[in-house]
């Protein structure tokens, strides 16, 4: 299970530049950002190297930042690697809210997902035979 | 502070009453052109008052009529005897003056005491003044009514949040007077400081006025400070903070009815109503020297609560403001005051205390926007709960008043934090000011 930084950002010019900038002067180091947005805000989520300090320090900075649990799930990184997963999780009745997908390393590509109960739900996905990340690993 | 006058038999107030309304109505016809230009035309005799029941014969006076008349015109007595001078902010037009004697600071200082004696306060208090000092009625009348009370007076004016969080906490401050945005600005500040106001502070009262709050705003800034939150009243035009204030009670203000006359009218029609109604309030100094005022319409919205107060006091209340004409928005044909929002918004912990509303016109219909910042305690992860939010404020908003608001859920410390009279409305709408 890794931990994510959940930001909320008016949809105005410069302020993901301006969240950016914040994290970068900390030495905090960004693995994934992804934007979900409508026409007034949005939310940034985003994976990194020290997900409590970057909260202390975009809350210093005044900015509304949460740590929610996610699963990060590793498949091989290959036409229908994903779609073998998510019909595993349909088989696990598994909800997703939401997810995103980053790889590196070009072998293998990994699958954030926020569901219901990420505790158990991870359990249910590593039982399943799949590979998750910890913190440790990025 | 004389205490007795808070409970005599109201025959005796208003015995006081008509003794000083005659005086002052001879006074101004005397001194004041422009009373006596007023009285002659609408052919009111100041000499022929017998009760209180023929001021209803006298003619209103305006805002307007003071900016006239500005800066010096409508003093009734000599500049010499004149010792201070205070102005309104002048904010949606030219400052009005107000003009004070010796005994007008004197009975300011008397009225404005009543509040701390209807904290429960005495002289073993420490008063902590954070109203803006000068010009603003707000500092110096609480000042002078913390030393008339003859508390300890620490006058630090509005300001420096932290600086003010550090005297409440070594000096031991026992009442706070200053404007309700302002108390809830220094109540969060110093929990974001991770200070604990019930252990930290020793507040017991606050005397919080200049602009309305509603009853959420107050049972907030209760919760959070540990006190009992006292709505002042009073305007610049007639005196300052104390032309009414509320007793531990909290069930209405009680005017100080031995130096101001109050009645309500229908702002429409000028018409006075019965006690129990809700209209616009008129004020008529009694016993002011400098710059007395007749039948001044205030423009706030209140009523006079009937019965009588369960502490014992005998001077008549009026409800709490919900707000000025002034400031009352018409939505699409719906009358609507700043304060009815805000009471609705306070029942969501999801937001925070501070909002703004935003008037735009899209087409020819105008558009309201209200404002809001998340909670720290809110768990904005998902797209859903913060659409839910906006959904469930909407509602809210639309069965209270009627009309629909739009909800936009903005940045934390993105809405301006007050140290004085909070700016709630946004008016963006062109050539409507």
């Amino acid at each position: 299970m890794i931990q994510q930084i959940t930001v909320f950002l008016e949809n105005k010019p410069g302020r993901l530049a301006a969240l950016c900038t914040t994290l970068g002067d900390a030495g905090i180091n960004m693995d994934a950002l992804t934007i979900a947005e409508t026409s007034d805000y949005g939310l940034i989520r985003i994976i990194c190297d020290n997900p409590k300090r970057a909260q202390e320090v975009l809350q210093q900075e005044n900015y509304r930042a949460n740590i929610t649990d996610v699963v990060a799930v590793s498949v091989s990184n290959k036409p229908g690697g994903l779609a073998y997963l998510l019909n595993k999780l349909d088989d696990l009745k598994l909800n997703i809210e939401y997810g995103y997908c980053f790889s590196f390393k070009g072998e293998t590509a990994f699958n954030v997902l926020k569901v219901e109960d990420a505790q158990a739900a991870e359990a249910a996905i590593v039982n399943a035979g799949y590979t998750v990340l910890e913190q440790k690993d990025l | 502070m004389d205490k007795t006058v808070l409970t005599l038999p109201h025959e005796e107030i208003e015995a006081i009453q008509l003794e000083g309304l005659k005086k002052t109505l001879a006074a101004v016809y005397e001194h004041v052109d422009f009373y006596k230009q007023l009285f002659d035309e609408a052919g009111f005799d100041p000499y022929g008052v017998e009760s209180l029941d023929d001021l209803k014969k006298a003619p209103f006076t305006t805002k307007q009529d003071l900016r006239d008349n500005y800066p010096y015109k409508l003093f009734a007595v000599p500049m010499k005897d004149v010792r201070e001078i205070h102005m309104s902010s002048g904010t949606t037009g030219i400052a009005t003056v107000g003009g004070y004697t010796d005994h007008d600071l004197e009975i300011w200082g008397e009225c404005f005491a009543r509040g701390i004696e209807y904290a429960d306060g005495d002289e073993n208090d420490i008063c902590h003044v954070a109203y803006g000092y000068g010009l603003f009625t707000g500092g110096l009348g609480a000042h002078y009514g913390s030393v008339n009370m003859g508390c300890t007076t620490i006058p630090m004016s509005a300001g420096n949040t932290e600086r003010q969080i550090r005297v409440l906490r070594e000096m031991g401050s026992t009442i706070i007077c200053c404007t309700p945005s302002y108390a809830m600005h220094i109540a969060d500040t110093a929990i974001e400081m991770g200070l604990d106001p019930e252990k930290d502070f020793h507040l017991r009262a606050g005397i919080h006025g200049a602009e309305p709050f509603s009853d959420n705003f107050r049972a907030e800034l209760e919760r959070k400070l540990h006190y009992k939150a006292l709505d002042i009243y009073g305007l610049t035009e007639t005196m300052g903070p104390g032309v009414a204030i509320e007793c531990m009670e909290q069930t209405g203000l009680h005017l100080a009815e031995d130096h101001f006359i109050a009645e309500i009218i229908n702002p429409e029609t000028g018409e006075v109503l019965p006690d129990g109604e809700w209209g616009e309030l008129v004020l008529t100094t009694v016993d002011r020297e400098a710059t007395p005022v007749i039948r001044y319409r205030t423009r706030d919205i209140t009523r006079i609560l009937p019965g009588t107060c369960a502490c014992g006091r005998t001077h008549k209340r009026i409800d709490r403001l919900h707000g000025r004409t002034d400031d009352m928005l018409i939505i699409r044909g719906v009358n609507v005051f700043p304060s009815q929002i805000e009471d609705v918004m306070e029942t969501f912990t999801r937001v925070s205390s501070w909002y703004q509303i935003e008037l735009t016109r899209e087409e020819s219909l105008d558009i309201v926007t209200l404002k809001v910042e998340p909670d720290p305690s809110f768990d904005l992860d998902g797209m859903r709960a913060i659409e839910k939010l906006q959904k469930e404020i909407q509602d809210a908003l639309r069965s209270a008043l009627s009309v629909s608001i739009r909800v936009k859920i903005v940045e934390p410390k993105s809405i301006p934090r007050s140290e004085g009279k909070a700016k709630r409305v946004i008016d963006k709408r062109e050539g409507i000011k």
